[in-house]
């Protein structure tokens, strides 16, 4: 019994330990994506960013969270409380729940489960539930509208978005994430994935809501969306958990085109360095990307944002994953 | 034995969810005990620039909201099915991959059926 329980025990101790230590880097990642997004579009406009709190305003993302913590809980007479209050919670839960199947270096994951990738779909798409919660509870035409706009946006996007998964399954020949970075691929394959790749970028845009896609959002007409009746800590994990969102996308993009933690172009004289630093680097380049298309591209119209994801990614993606399953199964490259 | 080191890996999982739950509702009710709560009645009323709220936001929304989440149920099945055939093709070789050909045509004749129709279209 005591053998049992020091097995178990020890076990689960480093679990937590190792999920204390995910969730303290997300938090602080997110924190200062924040602080990096209001710094690059600030110098993108020629203007100076955060810069009284701290050295180069570097705790001001600290200084926004104490603020948001210490601030008035509003909640509408007219909502559903209970729902209201549950939104921004299943949201940020499940923002952070996402990363237990990420692997950040060789061996470094929380859970190897053989279906990862599909663990991450699931994730996704439950975030879907939190945004249409939130704009129903609040019981308000803007936020109810809010929140119509971007799920009937989040599941168009998801549609092009599982098919181009399905291109890089279909090149691994695995649903398990380590296994998507190692399976060696041919040149050929990786240059035919390459329009997949871009497809998928403009996907992520939609899916978390973010400019040129931020319809739901949209603050010269409805205000805020689906956030709109939100203050203080609740208001803040909806924040917390787009931006976790976001850092996840980038993560994923990472793992099914960029290789993941290994040295980029496959080049071995790079090998040196941890692959979480290349990890790393190749989520905040994507990162960056979201935060450029934030400052440099207008609004879509909601129109152009249907037809694109449903007349342009959905035909494309489709003859995509015919095209690379003949390829594959003609030249017998199947892995 | 097989299924029980399966259901072990999915146990991290498990914890970490009640880790994130954890997390959020404490942040929640943490900033609620903390903060200064000074409820009124201006103060929580529904949000409408600036005036009274008109009506109910439980009323009538646009049918094509629906349309979408009814297209999306579709498609998404669909690619339920393409992630079994697309991890097996190698086992289930030519033939596989011809039914599923067959399968994703039927598909595209009623895809084209819904864009002729106008179902695809927000004007």
């Amino acid at each position: 019994m005591l053998e049992l329980w020091t097995t178990y025990g020890i076990w689960t101790a480093m679990t937590l330990m190792y999920i204390g230590i995910i969730v303290g880097c997300v938090l602080t990642a997110v924190a200062y994506l924040t602080y990096a997004e209001r710094k690059v579009m600030s110098a993108m406009q020629r203007r100076q960013g955060p810069m009284t709190v701290g050295p180069f305003g570097l705790l001001q993302p600290i200084a926004d969270g104490i603020k948001l913590f210490s601030k008035e809980t509003i909640i509408p007479s007219q909502a559903n409380k209970i729902v209201f209050l549950l939104a921004p919670m299943l949201l940020f839960a499940l923002a952070l729940m996402a990363w237990a199947v990420i692997p950040f270096d060789k061996g470094w994951v929380l859970a190897n489960i053989n279906v990862g990738i599909l663990y991450l779909v699931a994730i996704s798409s439950m975030m879907v539930y939190g945004v249409i919660m939130a704009g129903w509870a609040s019981n308000s035409q803007y936020a109810f509208l809010g929140a119509l706009r971007s799920a009937a946006q989040m599941v168009s996007y998801e549609v092009s978005m599982g098919l181009i998964i399905v291109c890089v399954v279909l090149v691994t020949g695995s649903l398990n994430l380590q296994d998507i970075v190692e399976v060696h691929r041919p040149i050929w394959v990786q240059i035919m994935l390459l329009p997949m790749l871009v497809v998928f970028l403009i996907s992520i845009l939609a899916e978390t809501n973010r400019a040129p896609f931020d319809l739901p959002e949209g603050e010269s007409e409805i205000t805020g969306g689906y956030m709109v009746e939100y203050s203080a800590m609740a208001f803040a994990l909806f924040f917390l958990g787009e931006y976790s969102a976001m850092i996840m996308m980038s993560a994923m993009t990472t793992i099914l085109f960029l290789g993941g933690w290994l040295p980029p172009f496959g080049i071995e004289a790079l090998a040196f360095v941890p692959g979480i630093i290349w990890f790393a680097l190749k989520t905040a380049g994507v990162l960056f990307f979201f935060i450029w298309s934030r400052a440099t591209l207008p609004r879509f119209r909601y129109d152009q944002l249907m037809r694109l994801g449903w007349k342009i990614f959905l035909p494309l993606t489709l003859g995509w994953v015919v095209l690379v399953s003949g390829m594959l199964i003609t030249f017998d490259a199947l892995p | 034995m097989a299924s029980e080191e399966l259901l072990i890996q999915y146990l991290p999982i498990l914890l970490f969810m009640f880790i994130a739950c954890a997390i959020s509702v404490a942040m929640v009710f943490g900033s609620i005990l903390v903060a200064k709560q000074k409820p009124d009645s201006e103060k929580n009323s529904a949000y409408e620039c600036g005036f009274e709220a008109f009506t109910d936001a439980r009323n009538k929304f646009d049918v094509r909201f629906y349309l979408v989440c009814l297209l999306f149920i579709i498609f998404d099945l669909e690619i339920a099915f393409l992630f079994p055939w697309a991890v097996s093709l190698k086992e289930i070789g030519m033939f596989g991959f011809w039914s599923m050909m067959s399968f994703l045509g039927i598909l595209t004749v009623g895809f084209v059926y819904e864009w002729k129709k106008g179902a695809l279209d927000w004007e």
